[in-house]
């Protein structure tokens, strides 16, 4: 299974991508998260540091993740971001609209 | 993956001026169900007897995976009654990626390649965007059904 979430004492609900995030898998990653929304979940962290590789589909779906979570007055958070995937969102420009940190345990610090 | 169909693979080995070479074709159906098992097969012949690095398997796996998306999606429009085949040319010093739909084709200098964070999910616009930046070298044939992606093995 490509995605697993775990919720953590402090509310947030970390997301991990095993794998790739791509066309064929994207919308298992949205209704895993909009299930946690429904649960009331506000504070999300995606963990990258075991994903191969995303295509613009799966950045289309980060995107709508993220206006999702903001209409809900909820934050996400990305980490574990490689050099290759890093530049995924350094091309696309998405690094701007992101709040990305290089490890899991700095992006807690920040929630 | 339990759909019936499987992926059609051929392997032929060639000699070129630069060296040995290897040509690979896959034909898949029209499901985005088997892109990734599709990139995979065609990054591990590609990459077979030869050091490649992250970066260049990366850039493999990112612009025929948008290839494939495009193709299946914005070409053959998911139809089942349709295919889309890879051919890929595997040389010393580059790799080269045929991507071929049986759609309508389309004209690539009219498709907006927005790389704008506000278009979401812009499926067609925004892969060729990243398949023109991860590439080498990006031709399409005359109908516009065809992308050839060409990869250097550079660093």
């Amino acid at each position: 299974m490509e995605f697993s979430a775990t919720n953590l004492e402090s509310g947030v609900v970390v997301v991990r991508v095993e794998g790739q995030l791509i066309v064929g898998n994207r919308q298992e990653l949205k209704a895993l998260v909009q299930d946690a929304l429904d649960e009331g979940k506000r504070r999300f962290l995606i963990d990258f540091a075991h994903t191969g590789y995303i295509d613009s589909s799966g950045l289309g779906a980060l995107v709508s993740l993220s206006r999702k979570i903001r209409d809900q007055n909820g934050t996400l958070r990305l980490a574990g971001l490689n050099e290759d995937l890093r530049s995924l969102f350094e091309l696309t420009k998405l690094d701007t609209l992101f709040a990305i940190d290089a490890s899991t345990d700095q992006a807690l610090a920040k929630f | 993956m339990t759909a019936p169909l499987k992926l059609c693979v051929r392997r032929t080995d060639v000699v070129t001026s630069a060296g040995p070479a290897v040509e690979v074709s896959v034909v898949l159906p029209s499901d985005v169900r088997y892109i990734e098992e599709s990139v995979e097969l065609m990054a591990r012949h590609c990459f077979a007897g030869y050091r490649a690095s992250s970066r260049l398997r990366f850039r493999l796996q990112v612009t025929l995976s948008e290839a494939l998306a495009n193709a299946i999606i914005c070409g053959n429009r998911q139809d089942p009654d349709k295919q889309v085949s890879i051919r890929a040319h595997s040389a010393p010093d580059h790799i080269e990626l045929v991507v071929t739909d049986e759609g309508f084709g389309f004209d690539p200098d009219r498709v907006a390649t927005s790389d704008a964070a506000t278009e979401v999910e812009s499926q067609c616009g925004r892969g060729l965007y990243l398949i023109r930046h991860l590439a080498d070298r990006v031709a399409y044939n005359k109908e516009g059904n065809s992308i050839c992606i060409t990869l250097g093995r550079h660093p």
